[in-house]
């Protein structure tokens, strides 16, 4: 569904993303991981249009999508969250998530069935979804949902997913990637989710992808990746051990 | 009830110039036509104020409009009735030329402002190099065609021009309103606040931002148009540069850029209020209207960032409405 050909990015002279190339195939749920630093949220911003690659191709549904723009890339159908949440906080939940629906889409939804969606789908991730609730009122968990739902609202074939669990405690931890298992299992929607924090991320995925400074040092089934010598070099001797 | 109310206000208002309004009638009414005339152009300016997008350099659009119908009429004999769709046309270009570099390549924030500030100069240094036709810095006075003439938007009656103004005063605040109750609010205020996370939803964020503009500079172009219709006489000190482009905004700021009317009343209050100094003190004290207004700004933008009809319309609300607990 989408694959990755040498993709590269460099910042001045800083080489962020150099030569990654892996496929996502339709319905995995895959795990991108890596240390800080290590290119996840670059090689989504090239995936998802906020940054060009330098280099490489990035083909979805086996067309060329590197270097378009945000909005179209979404139109396409991928859609993206943010590591720290980016809520439009001059506009209450559902209008957030409203705008996605009405937006996201090759063609426009009509205002009410845009509305109506968002409500379905702040239904699905557990926010209230009535006129009266803020963003402001969010705590990080509901943050997180938020985004989730945004980028739900856009009805998107692929999902890019970043660091969904950051900041939750460990119960919001195994509610939050339990829904993303929900979304690909009930909604078919196919997910690469990054994220630093391996433990809970290794039991849910379907296969991982390590990267470290900017290179992919691994990819297969979870269990054989925590095994690699390289990955646990990359994460300073810290080996992980799967329950 | 809330349409019928402002039916009721229209009438009024439309009946103003027929009310015995004493021996001062011509000047109230020649205060009036102004505030309307401003008070159209701050509404079209907070189009895109509102959102974030602060132009610093309206005057630009404002001198064009003036500049080219009143040119347009002056040499080629040009209706303004056909000039106005140019003025507005150009006004329109200009606007493109300048804003699709600008949100294209993401110069935003005191950066778009900085370069909307020295695009109003350049219009009136423009205005002023070009002599031989605009008049220079001297300006220049429209043709007299009569003291009725419908062709050519000239009428000595003060009484038809306040209706003018009236109408395009109420097509600016229609507008606002039409911007203001579809998904482009919406759209544009989650662009204002994060094009990152706006365009990550699809919304086309260049092209938002580039339609509200042309609009805005459009309407500012009649705006200009209009003041020169009536006034029959432009200056590129008046209607291009630094200065009448910020006595746009800050008469918005003051009256408050985020409600409908917020822009007529922060205009009818600097007009009011410099035209009661200057005839209060006179020539005693110059530069007093200047102060006492600067200083007005200062602390509404401190202690009313939602300006002074914002600010107290949120007041009034929060009174008859019980604040929600916060859940």
């Amino acid at each position: 569904m989408l694959s990755l050909e040498n993709v590269s990015r460099t910042f001045g002279g800083f080489r962020a993303l150099q030569g990654v190339s892996f496929e996502v195939k339709q319905g995995e749920l895959l795990g991108l991981i890596g240390p800080n630093g290590s290119g996840k949220t670059t090689l989504f911003n090239c995936v998802s249009g906020a940054l060009r690659p330098s280099a490489g191709s990035i083909r979805f549904r086996g067309e060329e999508v590197g270097g378009l723009t945000p909005d179209r890339i979404c139109h396409r159908g991928i859609a993206r969250t943010f590591q720290i949440p980016r809520p439009f906080k001059k506009l209450s939940v559902l209008e957030n998530v409203a705008l996605a629906a009405h937006f996201g889409h090759m063609t426009r939804e009509p205002d009410a069935a845009a509305r109506a969606r968002a409500r379905d789908v702040l239904r699905l991730v557990g926010l209230p979804s009535d006129e009266a609730a803020r963003p402001g009122l969010l705590g990080a968990a509901g943050l997180k949902k938020l985004e989730l739902a945004r980028a739900l609202a856009t009805g998107p074939a692929l999902l890019l997913a970043d660091e969904t669990l950051g900041g939750l405690d460990l119960e919001e931890m195994r509610q939050a990637a339990g829904l993303l298992r929900r979304i690909r299992d009930e909604m078919g929607i196919t997910i690469v989710w990054v994220e630093h924090i391996m433990a809970t991320l290794m039991r849910v995925v379907d296969r991982v992808v390590v990267l470290d400074h900017g290179e992919k040092i691994a990819e297969g089934m979870p269990r054989e990746v925590a095994e690699d010598p390289r990955v646990i070099e990359a994460y300073l001797g810290e080996k992980l051990v799967l329950g | 009830m809330k349409r019928l109310l402002a039916l009721v206000g229209v009438a009024l208002l439309a009946l103003v110039p027929w009310l015995p309004l004493g021996p001062a009638r011509l000047y109230i009414l020649h205060v009036l036509v102004l505030v309307l005339i401003w008070a159209f152009v701050g509404t079209a300016w907070a189009l895109m104020g509102r959102f974030g997008l602060v132009s610093l350099g309206h005057g630009a659009f404002l001198g064009l409009g003036a500049y080219t119908t009143t040119l347009l009429w002056n040499f080629l004999g040009v209706s303004p009735w056909i000039g106005t769709p140019l003025a507005a046309g150009l006004a329109v270009l200009l606007a493109l030329v300048l804003g699709y570099p600008c949100f294209r390549f993401r110069v935003v924030g005191h950066y778009f402002a900085l370069v909307t500030l020295a695009l109003g100069e350049v219009i009136r240094l423009l205005i002023i190099a070009e002599r031989d036709w605009t008049g220079g810095s001297l300006g220049l006075t429209l043709k007299d065609a009569g003291a009725f003439n419908l062709a050519a938007i000239q009428f000595a009656d003060k009484r038809i021009f306040y209706l003018v103004a009236l109408a395009v005063w109420l097509v600016g605040l229609w507008v606002w309103w039409w911007v203001d109750r579809s998904m482009t609010r919406s759209a544009l205020e989650a662009i204002g606040e994060d094009e990152t996370a706006a365009a990550s939803v699809g919304i086309p964020v260049t092209g938002f931002k580039l339609r509200i503009t042309l609009l805005s500079a459009g309407l500012t172009a009649v705006g200009g148009v209009l003041y020169a219709q009536y006034v029959t006489y432009i200056n590129p000190g008046t209607l291009a540069g630094i200065g009448v482009s910020l006595q746009i905004v800050f008469a918005v700021v003051l009256g408050g850029m985020y409600t409908l009317l917020g822009p007529t009343v922060g205009t009818a209050l600097t007009i009011a209020l410099a035209e009661y100094l200057r005839v209060a003190f006179g020539v005693r004290f110059l530069g007093m209207a200047d102060t006492i207004y600067g200083l007005a700004l200062v602390l509404i933008i401190i202690f009313l960032p939602a300006g002074l009809y914002g600010g107290l319309r949120e007041l009034v609300l929060r009174r008859a409405a019980p604040p929600r607990a916060a859940t």
